[in-house]
């Protein structure tokens, strides 16, 4: 993919964030998605409390935080999965609050799922179909219309294959997905969303259980999602990973954005390390060390 | 003990037209279960309403069969959407709970007195086969068929048109499941929220499912009003509902063909065990059972039956094995 006037030049990471500050709910100068006053609590517990969030268009967004900080809750939220006590947020300029799942995934807006949600007595195949938008076949008096809906089954079909292809899956095409290792279904999961050709893709710890050698091969994908002008938004653990690929890394502890920043900024910030990296912080300094270059 | 006529009696039984009314009741019951996974425990309820339509229309205003069938199936679209709006958008078990305790609060309501200038209370209605036997191409004084395969013109013409129903359906379901449609439906089945994350509004799928299962569970009605030419509201018991789901499970569900198969090897078996149980019981062997005992034996033993079927077949006369076993691990 070249064009992209926006993303073509943007070659390195200080220009995708253009001047963002790394502060807590700090302003981007091209948002994709912006929310404001996000609160959900379940019986006591303050699950997520965001003042101000917002993503940058056409980057990489990491979102981290120990467990039970609220991550999934977020995504949740944000995706019409659950409800906020309140708050209100806008993707692509347009109120999205209040809207149901299946609607925010039409307004190009996909997620996937922390455990896994493979369609188990369904092909491959049939999972990637079903990640395809605007089929005629799938309204029910569309259905009788074969000769209607076979021409985009087809071109579906293929771009499926493409999909499988590039996530190493195509020799399973016509398996039951059931019958995925549990790494296979995350990737399965992915190429389902990435079906849909949504603007924006959020990540649920989509390395949880992927072999490491499948990570680095995963990483590209996701990379490559960015230069075609995506935004990727993406919840994980592993430092390493959140280090090497984001451009941009938000913090959640105990339902809160504590901080913002590059990954440099993340690194040497010391609430962050008090809250979440800890000792973490020093191997994967050593990791980064020995890996770069 | 005549163990030949038993056999007879048992396989004119399976290809019958209450066999018939039975496998168009599963069909639909398959497309909410087998397909869905809506646990519907009301299926009985849609036949209720729709031999009422029938029945109401023909013998309380003496309207045309036709419109009988129309206000039937527009009560069972009622129905439906009643039971659907609230429950569709919880956890599956809520649909179960409230199908099978309207189902059986529509069978007393139409049974009740003050019901009575409509439905016939407790009596029921009856002469409901006039307009259908007008239009009989066979005699019904006559017998068709082969050997053991025969019945009189009348229940011939029931046994034609049911069957070309249930062929018709079969038809429908096949090409629906064969879609686009059914791909989402079959999406729903194994897991909801995946399938909302892609975009699809799930509930009004599972809404447009309720519906036509339950439609097709109204015709099944209608046709048992016009075989019997009279109803009871007592015929609508919770118990029809469980037979139906024993065929469904019996046949295959999410199969198209499982409903029927289902409902073919359900009459047969129960008209085989009855008559075998009553043959030894005239052999003397049973001095203990009275005449009424022998229906309640038989259930238990029918019942025997699908527990062996269930731990050696588990996935019916014509499901996928392998299919099923997925889902367990
Ligand atoms: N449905 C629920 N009912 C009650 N409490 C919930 C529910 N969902 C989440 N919580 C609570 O909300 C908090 C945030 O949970 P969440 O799943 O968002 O954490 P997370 O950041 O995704 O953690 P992890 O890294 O372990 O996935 C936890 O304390 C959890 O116990
Ligand atoms: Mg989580």
């Amino acid at each position: 993919m070249s064009s992209e006037a926006t993303n073509s030049s943007a070659g390195v990471e200080a220009d995708r964030m253009a001047g963002a500050e790394p502060v807590p709910g700090s302003g981007k100068s091209d948002p994709i998605l912006v929310a404001d006053g996000v609160r959900r609590s379940f019986g006591g517990l303050t699950a997520v409390d965001v003042e101000h969030l917002e993503v940058q268009r056409g980057t990489i967004t990491a979102l981290i935080g120990p467990n039970g900080a609220g991550k999934s809750t977020l995504f949740n939220l944000l995706t019409g999965f659950d409800r906020v006590d309140r708050g209100t947020w806008t993707f692509e300029g347009v109120g999205i609050n209040g809207r149901p799942g299946h609607r925010v995934a039409r307004a190009g807006m996909v997620r996937t799922f922390q455990l896994t949600k493979a369609l188990t007595r369904m092909t491959v195949l049939d999972n990637m179909l079903l990640g395809a938008q605007g089929q005629v076949g799938e309204r029910m008096a569309g259905a009788f219309l074969r000769n209607v809906w076979a021409g985009q089954e087809r071109a579906n079909t293929r771009r499926a294959l493409e999909l499988l292809e590039r996530f190493k899956l195509i020799d399973k095409r016509d398996e039951m997905a059931g019958a995925l290792s549990g790494g296979q279904r995350k990737l399965l999961e992915m190429a389902r969303a990435l079906m849909t050709d949504p603007s924006m893709i959020m990540l649920d710890e989509p390395m949880a259980g992927v072999n490491p050698a499948l990570v680095q091969s995963l990483l590209e994908h996701i990379t490559s999602l960015r230069d075609e002008g995506k935004t990727v938004l993406f919840v994980e653990h592993d430092m390493d990973v959140i280090m090497g690929i984001s451009d941009w890394i938000v913090v959640l502890a105990q339902g809160r954005v504590i901080a913002e920043g590059r990954p440099s900024d993340i690194r040497s910030n010391q609430q962050v390390i008090d809250a979440y990296l800890g000792a973490q912080e020093d191997d994967s300094a050593e990791a980064r060390g020995s890996g770069d270059d | 003990m005549d163990i030949v006529s038993i056999l007879a009696e048992s396989t004119r039984s399976a290809f019958g037209p209450i066999a018939a009314i039975y496998a168009l009741a599963a069909i639909g019951l398959n497309l909410h279960f087998g397909y869905t996974g809506l646990l519907n425990f009301g299926q009985v309820g849609f036949m209720l309403v729709g031999a009422y339509g029938v029945g109401i229309s023909v013998a309380v205003f003496d309207l045309p069969l036709p419109v009988g069938f129309a206000v039937g199936l527009l009560c069972a679209l009622v129905l439906a959407l009643l039971l659907g709006i609230p429950t569709l958008r919880l956890r599956a078990d809520y649909l179960a709970i409230t199908t099978i305790a309207a189902a059986e609060v529509i069978r007393l309501v139409y049974r009740a007195g003050f019901a009575e200038p409509l439905t016939g209370g407790v009596y029921g209605l009856q002469n409901l086969a006039d307009g259908f036997r007008v239009l009989n191409p066979f005699d019904g004084g006559e017998r068709y068929g082969v050997g053991a395969l025969s019945y009189n013109g009348n229940h011939m013409w029931v046994l034609v048109v049911t069957w070309g129903l249930v062929a018709l359906m079969c038809g429908l379901v096949w090409m629906l499941m064969h879609s686009p449609w059914g791909r989402v439906i079959k999406g729903i089945r194994e897991d909801e929220d995946a399938v909302r994350s892609l975009g699809k509004n799930v509930f009004a799928y599972k809404m447009q499912i309720l519906v036509l299962g339950g439609l097709i569970g109204a015709l099944a009605g209608c046709m048992l009003a016009v075989y019997q030419a009279s109803i009871q509201p007592d015929q609508f018991k919770p118990q029809v509902t469980f037979f139906l789901w024993v065929i469904l499970l019996l046949g295959g569900a999410g199969r198209v063909f499982g409903p029927v198969l289902g409902a073919m090897a359900f009459w047969f078996l129960m008209n085989f065990t009855d008559g075998l149980l009553r043959g030894m019981g005239s052999m003397g062997w049973f001095p203990f059972l009275q005449g009424p005992d022998y229906g309640a034996i038989q259930l238990a033993f029918v019942g025997v039956l699908l527990v062996v079927l269930i731990v050696f077949r588990p996935q019916g006369l014509i499901g996928d094995r392998k299919e099923m076993l997925i889902n367990v691990k």
